[in-house]
């Protein structure tokens, strides 16, 4: 004998009702009250984070104050210890990052999105991308042994014979230094970029490109009126989002960049970044002091990158649809 | 009547010129951009494969001045603090992700949303320091356990953002269909929405743990290091990364061979990562970078 | 609440599965209908008809209770499901939406479930246990009430998305019956389909309604004259018109009707 289905469920008495709707609220609760204890995890995470690294920096902010960030000191021996240095090499080792990558990066983006047959540039695309996924430590690793020597024995000579006369480039040639640093940093900067260029450009309607033919343009005087004001907005965008990474970026470039607290004008000389110093100390850092004044290190690092992030994020919000993470290690 | 004065226009052949030597610089750029993409692909091959072999994979490190030996701790100990790390952030970060894709414009999950992606923007040596100070410290000594945490809130904000985003894909109507034919909230979420979005969801957690497998900063003072085996998860662990790290920087020849077999065998894990999720969907999964 | 509706001219028809009375939608604050009563006569077809933004998807989804499933939006007043009021306090939405079925605009099959698992859907997902026999049962019944049997018997383990948009909708239809409902709801199920199709999904309707009370809402007003017994017109979200089909079409008493099927706007 058969029931209908809809006699074993039943529906609007009352006492069903009752029972029903007692199940479904507890499960519909229980579903509700877990995913927002996960969610909630997120949120003190963050905010344990910055204050935990406040609080393990307070010693070292009390003893140096605002004096910290302007002192070039750093003496374990005497546990005097100031940021100059650091905040010096990560600036130059950017810099030098950035002066290789933007223009790379705007090449790139324009021939993915211009240049190239949609199949073409959806696979140069892919490839421009592993080089995001490829570990820092490797690429740390193939700059000791292939790009330092590089550098050291074709790059330096060049750039200190017809360059010689500025301070950037004099000095000993080393394979260990700013510009093997800031070079491979460029490496590791140019994906994220130009991803994000390459976005703004496509995303430039296909009508303003035809306008500008009509208008008899040519390829690049097309690009100039009709592609490159529209993603503006967008490559400050990339750009700040670039910066924040390169900032954030520790293991290849301790490898490469000496680990040498010191100032100099030149980037054949060894310097070292706020990330690379406490990559290379903290482990063995032996004061209170010592690890203190590393952990007030982070927290500039941490303000600093998070600032970058979030107005690089602002801005591409309002260009294109994407997510995007400053991909460190 | 024509006008008297002819407007001087540059001469076509310069523009045209002109136009296409610049975008030709574009793909000069290009390839110059991809060759060290290579050049690091092939030097792993030429300079790792050879060292990489069974004894490598099996044999533990040997002590300092001594040749041969292998990196089996090392790789061990990579799975084990990444499997580690996704059993704490793949069902936070899914969760959290469900509950953002319900919840889209309130308050709290406003607040999350902007936590989450600002921890997508705090570089990762910073995470450690903070597993450092909320672990390490209160344990006493560096542990698999800490290593794991730091990796894990790597891993939160971008499993959470990717499964918000691909949650938020599955078309609304499949959600009202369900919830017609009498199908609890609850229930619609699970079975429906999730499983459509499973795959998507699926892609996030495996990039993430592609890209956490890679890290090594954040472990040099968690996991730090271990020439053996580590036995409990409050031991620290040797890691991949780490092991790679110590040997490059080393003035050890024989280790320097080892780093970059170690080097390689890291690549091919993540790259073998990335890729396979790729080829899996079809390169059509939207990727949250 | 008599159940017996006298029409104008004082015959008593057929019982009513439905009464509207004094039903109000909004969405946040604006409102979306405004104190619509209308009977839904048993085992007929009601239509709703009206120009866009008039208020006729927001009047039939307020029937099974999914117009509240949108933030912010609510609705007031009564709405008798064989003189129960599904809206009375304490009456749990879910279970309304057992007895009253829907069918969408959109062909929505679950996408990673296959034709039968999508027939099934709506009481596997509710945690009703059956045996393998009795779904194959319930499969087979609810495709033929679908007129979709012949077509898919042979690959009732395919994915529902391998269908054509037609037989698509046609297991939305089946997967509606499946849970056995009284009404089923249908929000302009054909306005993405071709002809033929239509015309098989208005088959159908003739077909189900010896089995299930009907109610279509439509933009195509000669859909709505060649199937349905009832019509009601809205516009604005008002009530302007409600009547036997046959009379709202060839006689109608408002001149806004006339306006609208003569097409003189919408």
């Amino acid at each position: 004998m058969e029931t209908s289905v809809s006699e074993q469920v039943p529906v609007l008495g009352r006492e069903a009702r009752r029972s029903h709707a007692r199940e479904r609220l507890s499960g519909d609760r229980i579903f509700s009250l877990v995913t927002l204890g996960l969610a909630a995890v997120i949120v003190p995470l963050l905010a344990g984070l910055a204050v935990a690294l406040t609080t393990a920096s307070m010693p070292s902010i009390r003893k140096f104050g605002f004096s910290f960030l302007i002192s070039s000191q750093w003496d374990p021996v005497t546990d005097l210890y100031g940021a100059l240095p650091f905040i010096w090499g990560t600036a130059a080792s950017s810099a030098i990052a950035l002066v290789i990558a933007i223009p790379l990066s705007l090449g790139v983006a324009l021939c993915l999105s211009e240049m190239a047959p949609v199949w073409l540039s959806r696979r140069l695309g892919f490839l421009v991308d592993l080089l995001a996924a490829i570990p820092s430590v490797v690429y740390g690793l193939w700059a000791i042994f292939v790009l330092g020597p590089w550098i050291r024995d074709h790059v330096e000579p060049l750039l200190a014979t017809y360059l010689g006369f500025l301070p950037l480039f004099k000095g000993p040639k080393v394979a260990v230094g700013l510009l093997t640093a800031g070079v491979i940093l460029s490496i590791m900067v140019i994906p994220y970029i130009s991803s994000v260029c390459t976005d703004v450009f496509r995303a430039v309607p296909q009508t303003q490109r035809e306008a500008a033919f009509a208008l008899g343009a040519t390829k690049w005087e097309m690009v100039r009126v009709a592609v490159l004001p529209y993603g503006l907005t967008g490559v400050t965008a990339a750009i700040i989002l670039g910066l924040g990474r390169a900032l954030g970026e520790t293991i290849a470039v301790a490898m490469v960049i000496g680990n040498s607290p010191q100032i100099s004008a030149s980037l054949f000389r060894p310097a070292a970044t706020l990330a690379s110093v406490i990559a290379n100390e903290f482990a063995e850092a032996t004061t209170d002091m010592y690890v203190s004044a590393l952990i007030e290190l982070a927290l500039v690092l941490l303000a600093v990158g998070v600032a970058l992030n979030v107005i690089g994020r602002l801005l591409v919000a309002g260009v294109v649809q994407r997510r995007f993470d400053t991909r460190v290690g | 009547m024509m006008a008297s004065t002819p407007h001087r226009e540059r001469p076509y052949i310069f523009r045209k010129v002109k136009s296409d030597f610049i975008m030709a610089v574009t793909v000069a750029a290009t390839l110059v951009t991809l060759t060290p993409l290579f050049l690091v692909l092939g030097y792993l091959l030429t300079k790792g494969a050879a060292s990489v072999n069974w004894a490598f994979f099996t044999s533990l490190p040997k002590p300092v001045g001594e040749t041969g030996g292998g990196m089996a701790n090392a790789i061990v100990g990579t799975f084990e603090v990444v499997g580690l790390a996704c059993l704490i952030g793949v069902p936070i970060g899914v969760g959290a992700g469900l509950y953002l894709a319900e919840h889209r414009g309130g308050q709290f999950a406003q607040a999350v949303r902007f936590a989450a992606d600002v921890m997508m923007g705090i570089p990762s040596i910073v995470i450690g320091i903070f597993a450092y100070a909320l672990v390490v410290r209160p344990m006493g000594g560096f542990s698999t356990m800490a290593g794991a945490i730091a990796l894990a809130a790597l891993m939160l904000p971008l499993v959470t953002r990717t499964t918000e985003e691909m949650v938020e894909l599955v078309p609304h109507e499949l959600r009202e269909a369900a919830l017609a034919l009498g199908v609890p909230q609850w229930r619609t979420t699970l079975s429906v929405i999730v499983r459509t979005a499973l795959s998507g969801i699926a892609t996030g957690v495996i990039l993430a743990v592609a890209r956490i497998s890679g890290e090594t900063a954040p472990l040099l003072f968690t996991s730090f290091g271990n020439r053996f085996w580590s036995t409990s998860l409050s031991q620290p662990i040797a890691t991949l990364t780490v092991q790679v790290y110590t040997y490059a920087i080393s003035p050890f020849q024989d280790w320097q061979r080892q780093a970059w077999a170690g080097a390689l065998v890291l690549t091919a894990i993540v790259l073998a990562l990335e890729l396979g999720v790729r080829w899996i969907t079809g390169g059509t999964a939207k990727t949250a970078r | 609440m008599d159940n017996r509706r006298n029409s104008e001219n004082g015959k008593i028809v057929m019982a009513d599965k439905m009464l509207v009375r004094h039903l109000s939608a909004y969405f946040s604050k604006v409102p979306a209908l405004k104190d619509i009563n209308v009977n839904i006569a048993d085992n007929q077809i009601t239509a709703i008809i009206g120009p866009s933004g008039c208020g006729k998807s927001t009047l039939v989804r307020c029937l099974n209770r999914m117009h509240e499933v949108v933030p912010g939006a609510h609705a007031e007043g009564d709405v008798m499901l064989d003189g129960e009021n599904i809206y009375a306090p304490g009456v749990d939405p879910v279970q309304v939406r057992r007895r009253i079925g829907m069918v969408f605009q959109k062909p929505t099959p679950f996408p990673t479930m296959s034709i039968e698992d999508n027939v099934a859907a709506g009481l596997t997902l509710s945690g009703v246990a059956l045996s393998r026999a009795e779904r194959g049962r319930i499969v087979e019944k609810s495709l033929r009430q679908a007129a979709l049997w012949d077509e898919v018997k042979d690959r009732l383990r395919r994915a529902g998305a391998s269908l054509s948009g037609g037989q698509q909708q046609r297991l939305c239809v089946a997967r509606a019956l499946a849970v056995e409902p009284e009404v089923l709801l249908m929000d302009e199920p054909c306005s993405a389909l071709d002809p033929i199709s239509t015309a098989r999904i208005e088959e159908l309707l003739h077909e189900l309604k010896a089995s299930y009370t009907i109610v279509i809402v439509t933009h195509n007003m000669q859909q709505a004259a060649r199937t349905s017994d009832y019509t009601a017109f809205l516009y604005q979200g008002d009530l302007i018109e409600f009547g036997e089909t046959k009379q709202i079409f060839t006689n109608p008493a408002r001149r806004e009707t006339e306006d609208y099927i003569t097409g003189r706007f919408g």
